[in-house]
């Protein structure tokens, strides 16, 4: 017997038990490698061998590429992150497969168009990328994992990322809601 | 026993392999909570969804206490994982520029990588400027470094900054968290809300 009333998506997870897996996601990660999970510190490595093949007369000269060398002897893509966000893609797509959530589409408020939402989204990703370099690590790798092991500066990270984009909701309300 | 490959208990290759799994595990529960769509990320700005808030915190809280009990059951020595070190300046710059990038652009890193493996087009762009922004980072890296190095703190817990002990803090952020969820299920009431 089929359902019709459930042709749509799958309803998503309930969130504290959401939260609660992901938590155990997270405690897993520090038990296998001793750190917790990461985002940005996969596209640093993509980066450093980008530039590494392209330009590598000026990659010798980068302070921030010879520090990420000196953290991570070896072949840059053959690192704990790299291998953990190639996880969250295929994680994801099968989550979004299950669902019948998978769709090209560009997300936006009504109120705004297409081409506006795509301008705020790679300027937003911009900030998020240039703020996770100088922040050592994003909502993942900062906030969430440092929070686990109780970092001072996972805490105050944390912080200041939710505080900011709570001070600023108010400014950019007409592209969410 | 833990970790497992600091105490080298599994090769390098299974580190990695593992490494994947778990990636898989992350990016799974985040699209199931809803973490690949940006209308619903930003909601908790707003109040209309406060989705965000309560898979955090839980997340934080569960592994936390996941780690306070397998270092009490002698399952992981915690003096063998990774704690974020603390450089004041960079800590705070950096999170209010996140913050104005998670606004604006609706994702962080992680959920942009989960929303683009179901579809999402804003998110893929959204990566997009993560490469351009990282890369402006390394481009001017001798401006910034000034800042980025300042106030070195060494790698405190927020619980010794505060006098306390691991469990006490732990305890008081269980609080937090559970007034706040408290809250989260207020302002959703208050708030219109739609499924995105």
């Amino acid at each position: 017997m089929s359902n019709s009333e459930k042709s749509g998506p799958t309803k998503y997870l309930n969130p504290y038990i959401g939260g609660v897996l992901l938590g155990i996601v997270l405690l897993a990660a520090n038990f296998v490698s001793g750190r917790g999970l990461g985002a940005s510190g996969a596209i640093k490595s993509a980066l450093v061998t980008a530039e590494t093949v392209i330009t590598p007369a000026t990659s010798e000269k980068s302070g921030f590429i010879k520090e990420f060398r000196e953290e991570h002897p070896g072949n840059p893509m053959k690192t704990w992150l790299v291998f953990e966000m190639t996880g969250v893609i295929v994680g994801g797509f099968l989550s979004g497969a299950l669902a019948g959530r998978l769709k090209f589409k560009v997300e936006h408020s009504p109120k705004i168009t297409s081409r506006k939402r795509l301008i705020l989204a790679l300027t937003g990703g911009v900030l998020f990328g240039f703020g996770s370099q100088l922040g050592r690590g994003c909502t993942s790798g900062a906030a969430l994992s440092g929070m686990a092991v109780l970092s001072l500066g996972g805490f105050i990270t944390m912080m200041a990322i939710f505080g900011t984009a709570f001070a600023l909701a108010y400014f950019f309300r007409k592209n969410w809601i | 026993m833990g970790p497992l490959s600091v105490n080298e208990l599994i090769s390098e290759n299974t580190n990695l392999f593992l490494a994947f799994i778990i990636g898989i595990g992350f990016g799974f529960v985040l699209e199931q909570s809803g973490f690949s769509s940006s209308r619903k990320l930003a909601g908790v700005f707003y109040g209309y969804d406060t989705v965000v808030l309560k898979v955090f915190f839980a997340a934080a809280i569960t592994a936390m206490l996941g780690l306070l009990f397998f270092s009490l059951f002698g399952w992981i020595d915690l003096s063998l994982v990774y704690i974020n070190p603390t450089y004041l300046t960079s800590a705070i710059v950096g999170g209010i520029i996140m913050g104005a990038g998670f606004i604006i652009g609706g994702y962080c890193p992680g959920t942009s990588f989960c929303g683009a493996s179901i579809g999402k087009l804003d998110a893929l762009v959204f990566i997009g400027g993560l490469f351009i922004g990282v890369l402006i980072f390394d481009l001017g890296y001798n401006i910034w470094d000034g800042m980025y190095m300042a106030k070195f703190l060494g790698s405190p817990k927020i619980s010794q900054t505060l006098g306390l002990s691991d469990g006490v803090f732990a305890f008081l952020l269980i609080i937090i968290a559970l007034t706040m969820f408290w809250v989260a299920e207020w302002a959703e009431k208050k708030f219109p809300r739609e499924e995105y």
